[in-house]
């Protein structure tokens, strides 16, 4: 077949659409959100005094700095999906979520005693956080793997990571609700080595679910 | 090509694209034989010593496009977007072939200035065509061998019209398919 035959016939295929990017996304939010929120809810459920916490602020920081993450990661995987679709000015915004952690770190410390560092960082159920962050984001990984699949991204493992950072971020919210720990020290060290791994799963299965 | 030739390209390159995706086959007939002529010159520019053949990337990248054309913002320029995908599928071809490439992506704007009037290369691919299944193999062949329409494959063939474009469009996905695996 040469090159002018291949072109008739790609012409003739042009009445077949397939979804916009932008409704791929969308429909993929949802159902990732769907799908986290169910799992949550059926797997563990928030904590008895969670809307009473709200007025404290570290409780509430946990939902600033990971919806922070997922909507920076959101943005930016959004981006590597299209080629040419840069990403570059949007890879900047990605620091926020661990700039916010360093700050409250920061703050924590000063408001602590050193001889409690130990003791909060620790916390009371590390086990479960390492455990249930990545079985909440399970779902919504494969979710934007598929988004990814159905877009064409140019650097796979970058997109698969941000796909997990997404992912990651999402499933540490709705944790969030339920961990009782709530010192930016255990944040900090937990809920980042969970958001981690299922980064580094969405770098290793990218290249293979979003061949194009 | 001045600053305003390019400018001017681009606005038409978008026009038709647009046409394409709203289903007009002859726009889109026209966007790809421009986008060709452009994908080739930037093939065989890159493409210096044997190994991997620039029509081979360039009928890769027109597959990369047609299948992905969803992945075009209405409003974003096409050029930056079709020598992302050409890239991409040049550095998957070279690394196929077991080569590491350093694609410079500064002399995209020389290449750009450059489109290449030549002639299609008269290379014929029937393997990608044989490694199709036979029913979507005569589809795909009637229609880009030997020019025949959708109406006309489906007379030919006493198929369902509709049953020749899935036929078509699932052969066109293979392909491309096969094109990433050899």
């Amino acid at each position: 077949m040469k090159t002018d035959d291949l072109i008739r016939a790609m012409a003739a295929d042009t009445g077949r659409r397939s979804m916009p990017m932008d409704t791929a996304w969308r429909l993929a939010g949802v159902l990732a959100f769907v799908l986290a929120g169910a799992v949550f809810l059926v797997a563990l459920g928030p904590r008895p005094d969670a809307l009473a916490s709200l007025e404290t602020a570290r409780f509430v920081f946990k939902f600033v700095v990971t919806l922070a993450l997922v909507a920076s990661a959101f943005a930016l995987v959004r981006a590597l999906a299209r080629p040419g679709g840069g990403g570059g000015s949007l890879l900047a915004w990605l620091a926020v979520p661990p700039l916010l952690l360093v700050v409250a770190v920061a703050l924590e410390l000063f408001a602590v005693p050193a001889s409690e560092w130990m003791t909060r960082l620790v916390g009371v159920n590390s086990q479960v956080c390492l455990t249930f962050i990545p079985l909440i984001g399970a779902a919504p990984l494969g979710v934007f793997l598929l988004a990814l699949r159905h877009g064409a991204p140019t650097r796979p493992r970058l997109s698969g990571a941000v796909a997990g950072l997404v992912a990651g971020g999402l499933a540490a919210a709705f944790y969030a609700a339920h961990c009782p720990d709530d010192s930016p020290l255990f944040v900090a060290t937990w809920y980042s080595l969970a958001i981690a791994g299922l980064a580094a799963v969405g770098a290793l299965a990218a290249p293979l679910v979003a061949r194009w | 090509m001045n600053g305003k030739n390019e400018r001017e390209n681009e606005r038409e390159l978008a026009d038709l694209l647009r046409a394409a995706i709203a289903g007009d086959e002859r726009s889109y007939a026209l966007f790809l034989d421009r986008i060709a002529a452009l994908v080739r010159a930037y093939a065989r520019r890159k493409i210096s010593h044997g190994g991997v053949d620039p029509e081979d990337v360039v009928q890769e990248v027109l597959l990369a496009i047609h299948l992905k054309r969803h992945t075009w913002m209405p409003e974003a320029a096409v050029m930056p977007w079709v020598y992302a995908i050409a890239r991409f599928k040049l550095i998957d071809a070279f690394r196929r072939r077991g080569r590491r490439v350093e694609i410079d992506l500064d002399e995209i704007a020389e290449t750009y200035a450059q489109p290449e009037i030549e002639t299609v290369s008269d290379r014929d691919v029937g393997r990608a065509l044989d490694t199709l299944a036979p029913g979507q193999r005569s589809v795909v062949a009637a229609i880009s061998v030997e020019g025949r329409s959708i109406e006309e494959t489906a007379r030919k063939f006493g198929m369902k019209e509709a049953a020749v474009r899935v036929a078509l469009h699932r052969g066109l996905a293979a392909i491309a398919r096969r094109f990433g695996r050899d």
